[in-house]
């Protein structure tokens, strides 16, 4: 599969290695030259030498898409830090590209659960933070 | 008519000022903490701070009973996902996006969101009509109804230029209008009026004609 990231963050540049370490077909687009360190960083190899692709753009830019290859992508990852971003470029993708899966990032439960009702596949870490605080508060204490 | 502007920038403000100033009801939307307080000052209760594209402060803002919802901050994805909601969560039947980048207005076609209003386009239009010899002027443009009014300066030596309007040979879908010569009034031609070079012709016609009958007027310009 062609599995393709949208904003190298913590998340981004996770999914990518791990995607890329399952046997995929790899490209990564983020604005910032920098957050390539993040996909070389705990690995025995470059990322381009262990296979993976890297594209500097800005993720609503069409062209920027094109040059990191959004035709050929199977699998699109919207994770940069913006939700209106992500829920924008995931729609270019779903809409335009046809991309068959597409998954989204989107920090505001709000906004994660009405897209997610429209079709798109949101993940919202917020929810998972607050299920993960909100049973961690109610353990019963041991004293 | 209520209407919810959302972004206090220089846009949006004066937008509020003007639909306040005729009896509009509005509320602004400004998340800039420091922004809304000076707007404060001057719009008092007609403006909430917050994050515009947070349902909760869409809803606070009173987005189910809004009448037009106008996106115009400076960041074209925000503006997009504002109007998204705006009318296919809250029904809200108008929406207008400003679109700070041309090359995004694909964006907003593609997800349903108009009119965008993209002041480097408004500008190019005034070029196109202020600045002469430009060649063809979009007069109107009907997208829904799917017509054009264009104006286009006949050029010497165009294959239409001498000629009578019924030698003149236009594609399906288009109608010569309106001719104006050089210096007096225009009027309805019929078809023996012929066209002489430095005219100006109003045609009628389908989008995407604009070629074929710019080839007939002024050749060596294509329309962009």
């Amino acid at each position: 599969m062609m599995v393709m990231v949208v904003g190298a963050g913590r998340v981004g540049s996770s999914v990518a290695k791990s995607a890329l370490a399952a046997g995929h077909t790899v490209s990564v687009l983020d604005a910032d030259p920098l957050s390539h360190e993040r996909l070389d960083a705990g690995q025995p190899t470059s990322w381009e030498d262990a296979g993976g692709r890297f594209t500097v753009g800005t993720a609503i830019e069409i062209d920027a898409l094109l040059a990191a290859g959004i035709e050929e992508a199977d699998v699109f990852i919207c994770s940069t830090n913006g939700d209106n971003t992500n829920l924008t470029v995931a729609q270019i993708a779903q809409r335009r590209f046809g991309i068959p899966r597409v998954i989204v990032r989107v920090l505001d439960p709000a906004r994660s659960d009405w897209y997610a009702e429209q079709g798109l596949h949101t993940i919202c870490p917020t929810k998972v933070a607050i299920e993960m605080f909100s049973s961690a508060v109610l353990e019963p204490i041991e004293r | 008519m209520y209407v919810i502007v959302v972004g206090g920038g220089k846009v949006g403000l004066n937008l509020a000022r003007e639909l306040i100033r005729n009896n509009q009801e509005v509320t602004l939307v400004e998340q800039d903490r420091r922004a809304y307080l000076r707007i404060e000052q001057e719009l008092e209760h007609a403006v909430e701070y917050g994050d515009g594209t947070e349902l909760w402060v869409l809803e606070r803002a009173g987005i189910q009973r809004a009448d037009l919802v106008i996106a115009v901050t400076g960041d074209d994805e925000d503006n997009i996902l504002i109007c998204q909601v705006a009318k296919e969560k809250y029904l809200c039947e108008r929406v207008i996006a400003r679109c700070n980048n041309p090359r995004n207005l694909q964006h907003f076609k593609l997800l349903g969101i108009g009119p965008a209003v993209s002041a480097t386009d408004l500008i190019l239009n005034i070029i196109e009509h202020e600045v002469p010899g430009h060649g063809l002027v979009h007069l109107l443009d009907l997208p829904d109804e799917k017509l054009e009014i264009i104006e286009l300066e006949v050029i010497d030596g165009a294959p239409a230029a001498g000629r009578t309007v019924s030698e003149i040979e236009l594609p399906d879908g288009s109608l010569i209008i309106s001719v104006l010569p050089r210096g007096q009034a225009g009027f309805v031609p019929k078809p023996d009026t012929v066209i002489r070079p430095g005219d100006e012709v109003l045609i009628v016609l389908d989008p995407g004609l604009e070629e074929a009958i710019t080839s007939q007027f002024a050749p060596d310009r294509v329309p962009r």
